[in-house]
């Protein structure tokens, strides 16, 4: 075939050229699609997307199903919450009361909101600070990655949940303080991954293509090294997912974090579990139903995550 | 930049050195680091519209060598003029401009390419960094005659790289390094990754390509029969010195230095009779550490001529007529 090209071109190979620069582009498979296929065959990850999906339908639309909201206190039940605060269908209170006589269903919606934003939005700033440190720490190298890694280590060696209850104490209980505290942290972890990640990666032949091409280092890192340690970093970031929502959870349970009227997962565990001793347990169930079955979800997705993009990793 | 003459070398290098300082291990953070010369003074011109074959040892220094001249890896000293430019002083900004003039080609034709790109973004990527103002338009009608001049149907743009094998990769790479219409190009062992058959198609392409547009190669290899078969010249390599440069034919015909006769009586000869009768020069010893080269000539351990003035006194890289340089005392 080399011969033939070796022609000099005539009418021809000038018309067959033609034809070969008219056809249809194929379309590739990428490794995402790849990736994507692997993840739907999985039935336990397949399963956990659509229960997550159910559990944040609900807290967002949970409110429109219920004629209550979270304030209103019933004093017809106060103080008699164990006999007439049972969750039933027939008076609306499908979650039965909480220990104040309020309506538990739009408070556990409410608490869902809470948990799943401070989940959600804390891995998401974890992840993309993360990311953006430690690939520029990773493949820049030298004397900037030292200072930068060192940096990271100063931080890790400080007690963040010290820092957090000191915060919390100090600047106020508020949600803004409890992202501001999470988000601080989260993204250490995230940044040592990802520059390890970037170290291998930066070695290999196409990122010394790029060298020599003469692509700019910010284009590298974002065309190049990215892209390629996403895969690291969605896993890791639906593992975080979970983890956010324990700190959260377990401050809210010492009584740091978020606070009336609102509530979290974790302060309604709190409460669910002062209560257990007068034989109301629906008032500790419900909340720890939604967590335990959100948390599985996460790492279940993130199982599957993991083997679908990484195959040899099995 | 000045007016070139076509007799003007394009690529001219001077006593380049590039030394890596290597810490011993469980070495004081205060002890002297070990230096390894990877490169140590090499001198060669590159003509316009020529192939200069390098061939060595693993561990030589070819691919540091190249990697010196794009200014991947710092050199130690030396000059490597490019068009009247000294490539190593000038600036980050004036390399980057000369950087589309010079294009590599690797040696693992997958690994070269980004996994998560498609292969129309991997050809478009010199010309997007080179020419900013380009309309997309246009850039996917370059990538494509391009894609097409190196045998790759254009409509495959969309596809990724995993989807090709290892030949239509190399050729893939091929296509990104001419995209930009460079004037030199460095092939790194551009086709130790692949199966004989595959080789000489790579090859036979970057000939015909290199004659239609004026290209000079700088052709690293091992495998002394491709060099012979695509070089104009040859540079033998050892220990990051030159052993000798010569016209190719010169160099097959009647080798100036015992290392490359050595080098040439391992090559096998298609012809069993042949084969069996011939006469191969086995060296001693092992290839010495380059982070303790031999004094005088590097070569001298592993010499069967060796004398007494091999140990004292490094031999130059002389003129011995013929379009032969060689660095021996006794030749």
């Amino acid at each position: 075939m080399t011969d033939k090209l070796a022609q000099p071109f005539t009418q021809a190979k000038t018309a067959e050229m033609a034809d070969r620069m008219a056809q249809e582009d194929v379309q590739g498979r990428s490794p995402w699609t790849d990736a994507r296929r692997r993840f739907m065959a999985n039935k336990a990850a397949m399963t956990s997307v659509l229960v997550l999906l159910l559990v944040f339908i609900f807290s967002i639309f949970g409110h429109s199903l219920s004629v209550f909201d979270i304030e209103t206190i019933d004093w017809d039940v106060l103080g008699n919450v164990k006999e007439a605060g049972r969750p039933s269908l027939e008076n609306g209170h499908f979650f039965g009361f909480d220990e104040n006589g309020r309506d538990l269903y739009n408070r556990v919606v409410q608490g869902s909101r809470i948990s799943l934003a401070v989940g959600v939005v804390g891995a998401l700033v974890a992840v993309i600070v993360g990311t953006v440190y430690g690939a520029t720490a990773g493949f820049i190298g030298g004397r900037t990655d030292s200072i930068m890694m060192r940096l990271v280590d100063i931080f890790m060696s400080i007690p963040y949940m010290f820092v957090l209850i000191l915060l919390l104490v100090v600047a106020g209980r508020s949600i803004t303080m409890i992202f501001v505290g999470i988000g601080l942290t989260a993204w250490l972890d995230m940044s040592r991954i990802v520059r390890g990640q970037t170290l291998s990666i930066k070695n290999r032949e196409f990122v010394e293509a790029a060298v020599a091409i003469g692509v700019p280092t910010w284009q590298i890192i974002f065309r190049h090294i990215v892209p390629n340690l996403l895969g690291v970093v969605v896993v890791y970031a639906t593992l975080l997912v979970p983890q956010m929502i324990l700190t959260e959870s377990f401050i809210s349970f010492l009584g740091l974090g978020v606070q009336e009227p609102l509530t979290s997962w974790g302060a309604l565990i709190s409460e669910g579990v002062k209560s257990m001793n007068y034989g109301t347990l629906w008032q500790l169930a419900f909340p720890l139903g939604f967590f335990v079955v959100t948390i599985f979800c996460f790492f279940f997705i993130g199982d599957g995550l993991r083997d679908a993009l990484d195959p040899k990793d099995r | 930049m000045k007016d070139m003459n076509a007799s003007d070398p394009l690529l001219k290098v001077r006593d380049l050195k590039v030394w890596f300082s290597i810490k011993r291990d469980g070495a004081m953070p205060w002890t002297p680091h070990d230096t390894l010369k990877a490169v140590d003074g090499v001198d060669f011109e590159l003509m316009p519209g020529e192939t200069l074959g390098i061939v060595g040892e693993s561990g030589c220094g070819k691919s540091t060598l190249a990697r010196a001249i794009m200014r991947m890896v710092p050199a130690e000293a030396g000059t490597v003029m490019w068009l009247g430019d000294d490539l190593l002083s000038i600036s980050k900004r004036q390399m980057n401009a000369h950087r589309k003039e010079m294009q590599m080609i690797f040696q693992d034709p997958l690994a070269s390419l980004n996994p998560r790109m498609t292969i129309g973004q991997i050809v478009a990527e010199p010309l997007k960094t080179h020419f900013p103002n380009l309309k997309d338009k246009e850039v996917k009608q370059r990538v494509r005659e391009v894609l097409d001049r190196v045998g790759i149907l254009p409509n495959m743009i969309n596809r990724y790289p995993h989807e090709f094998s290892g030949g239509q990769c190399q050729r893939i790479g091929i296509a990104r390094a001419l995209v930009v219409k460079p004037k030199m190009i460095i092939c790194d062992e551009p086709v130790s990754a692949l199966d004989v058959s595959i080789q000489a198609q790579v090859i036979n392409l970057l000939m015909e390509l290199q004659e239609e547009m004026g290209l000079s190669l700088i052709f690293i290899a091992h495998d002394l029969s491709v060099v012979k078969h695509i070089s104009t010249r040859v540079m033998v390599l050892y220990l990051g010195n030159v052993m000798e440069i010569s016209e190719s034919d010169q160099l097959y015909r009647a080798p100036g230095h015992p290392y490359t006769e050595a080098l040439i009586s391992a090559v096998p000869i298609p012809d069993p009779k042949a084969e069996a009768s011939k006469e191969v020069m086995l060296l001693d010893a092992d290839l010495p550490s380059p982070l303790n080269p031999p004094s005088g000539c590097v070569f001298r351990t592993r010499c069967p001529h060796a004398k007494d003035i091999c140990a004292q006194e490094k031999p130059m890289l002389t003129d011995r007529g013929n379009g032969q340089q060689v660095a021996c005392h006794l030749r």
